[in-house]
């Protein structure tokens, strides 16, 4: 009953911040229709599908992380530096409860917005839903709101203030939504170091899994661990969000500290 | 058993001692106020206390309970002001204290906290838009919500303007005669005077003395200064035998510096009368505890040529 007060607290409080709206629920919209306008909602010969059924699932897995990842870090270190946590950590409400509600809050604000983008995609752009895939959808989405979030509070946890935080979680976010094929489709290889670090870390897993379950050449349920050329697998790349998300949460929870920074 | 039992706590950042073995005890119902200047262990004692950091030695007891490990049932008994104002700006009042109210068993109506408070007219008004004194009596209502048997207040008015200030007092002196036993750091005198029954002078980490502000008087203060200035008419000035030893003379001024000024004031005058002086400018000075608190928080002066 707690968890879910606070959890509808940590929503309110994101409904009025009109900055953390925009960037998790109104611009991966906008950049879903500035693409798919610029470039054209037509078939691309390689992968076989639209302009809009690439981005659709490339943009929501942006406002997801953007929300579970950027927000929540930002958010929390704010809360740190004005004392709010420290304040929360000296009544009842115990502190496993506080973090939860948060990390639940912005789990529901990334599916939401993904629920956004897809919908304008599927309404406007005539993005196809796969009933086949949509359990493996959904499965990832859970996964990868978890997996950012904990990587969210360990960015939080490592960070001295908010302005780190804020600094750190775009210079981060932002570059690799690029190599990680969030943004473009690369239409020549990327070089080897490039490819090597998308690799290492979790975004592109999580968007190149995610992409796959739009596309309408693979077949299955997804949850297998070898794919093909015609067969979904997202047992892999599930497997290393989790890894990424309880490395980051052990890691966290280990670091955290509830008071301000001095100085 | 006192809700509140600190003996001989310890407790060092790095290489700075903060807190030097400080010994006191609160008793129930009562407001005790740590007196000092920034730095000298008021936020650290309050802190131990509050359960946010561990004493490297002594023991530290709240509600008979030890704050470090006493975790939420204890959490449910306290209410906490911190030193830093620390709300979410986003939410209106109402709101805030909504949040705080379900925290605890045994709270009390959100409405009445707001009144308790006086911030009724502003309920529905945003953190972001409050004064400071608002926001610290929002911060006080959000200490008392979940009806605590000791309440905190770290430096409640630091910041706040003389009318915001008296607001503050006149609340935490109703909550203290609603029962509550209230921990205060102050370093205003003139506040701790006013909402204390006992205090401690709080230097370095150390208490330098305690007791309620007229002991502290009589402790350090007893000795009142009579002063004046001769107006002579020729005569050869010899004071009464009564307070001939006790007299100094500097500047044209005369100082008497007595246990108790009333028989001293009576031989003056009647010897003044008796030898046709006057007194001109005849005062009696105790010196006030804000003297007191002045004299034991100086830092000692380096030495000029």
């Amino acid at each position: 009953m707690l968890l879910l007060f606070e959890t509808f607290h940590q929503l309110r409080l994101f409904m009025r911040r009109p900055a953390a709206v925009f960037f998790v629920a109104v611009l991966p919209l906008v950049l879903l229709v500035i693409f798919t306008e610029i470039f054209g909602n037509d078939p691309v010969s390689a992968q076989g599908v639209t302009t809009a059924q690439f981005y659709t699932p490339a943009l929501a897995v942006f406002g997801m992380v953007t929300a579970c990842y950027t927000y929540l870090a930002v958010s929390t270190a704010i809360a740190r530096d004005t004392g709010v946590l420290k304040r929360v950590r000296g009544t009842p409400l115990p502190p496993l409860t506080y973090i939860s509600a948060r990390v639940i809050a912005v789990s529901v604000i990334a599916v939401l917005s993904v629920v956004l983008v897809v919908g304008v995609g599927v309404a406007f752009y005539k993005v196809e839903l796969l009933h086949h895939s949509l359990p493996a959808s959904v499965v990832l989405l859970i996964v990868a709101a978890l997996t950012f979030s904990a990587l969210g509070m360990l960015v939080t946890a490592l960070c001295k203030s908010s302005d780190t935080v804020i600094a750190v979680t775009n210079a981060t976010l932002l570059p690799l939504a690029f190599v990680s094929e969030v943004f473009v489709r690369p239409w020549r290889e990327l070089p080897t170091w490039m490819k090597w670090i998308a690799d290492v870390l979790p975004l592109k897993h999580f968007s190149s899994a995610f992409q796959a379950t739009f596309k309408p050449a693979l077949q299955g349920h997804g949850f297998v661990w070898q794919g093909g050329d015609t067969t979904l697998a997202i047992l892999p790349q599930l497997a290393i969000l989790v890894a990424w998300g309880i490395g980051a949460a052990v890691l966290a929870s280990y670091l955290f500290r509830w008071e301000p920074n001095a100085g | 058993m006192n809700p509140i039992v600190v003996e001989n706590l310890t407790k060092s950042y790095r290489r700075v001692k903060a807190l030097q073995g400080v010994s006191f005890s609160v008793r129930k119902g009562e407001t005790y106020a740590l007196l000092g200047p920034n730095g000298a262990g008021k936020t650290t004692t309050i802190e131990i206390l509050e359960g946010y950091r561990k004493a490297d030695g002594g023991t530290a007891r709240v509600l008979d309970m030890d704050p470090a490990s006493g975790g939420r049932r204890l959490r449910e008994k306290i209410g906490i002001v911190l030193q830093a104002t620390a709300l979410e700006p986003e939410l209106n009042v109402r709101e805030t204290v909504r949040a705080f109210a379900r925290l605890y068993p045994s709270a009390i109506p959100v409405d009445e906290a707001i009144e308790l408070v006086d911030l009724a007219h502003a309920r529905g008004k945003r953190v972001k838009a409050l004064s400071g004194g608002q926001q610290r009596r929002l911060e006080i209502a959000l200490g008392v919500v979940g009806s605590p048997e000791v309440l905190f207040l770290d430096e409640p008015t630091t910041g706040l303007d003389p009318d915001a200030r008296r607001k503050i007092w006149d609340l935490v002196r109703s909550l203290n005669d609603a029962g509550k036993t209230i921990l205060l750091s102050s370093h205003y005198m003139e506040e701790v005077e006013v909402l204390a029954h006992r205090l401690s002078i709080l230097v370095d980490g150390k208490i330098r003395a305690e007791g309620s502000p007229l002991e502290l008087q009589g402790q350090f203060g007893a000795r009142a200064t009579i002063s004046f200035k001769i107006q002579g008419n020729g005569q050869e000035i010899i004071y009464p035998y009564g307070v001939r030893d006790k007299v100094r003379e500097h500047q044209g001024w005369t100082y008497l510096a007595v246990d108790d000024p009333t028989p001293a004031l009576n031989e003056l005058t009647a010897w003044a009368m008796r030898h046709g002086f006057g007194l001109q400018h005849l005062t009696v000075n105790r010196p006030t505890l804000e003297d007191i608190y002045l004299q034991l928080t100086a830092k000692p002066q380096p030495e000029t040529r």
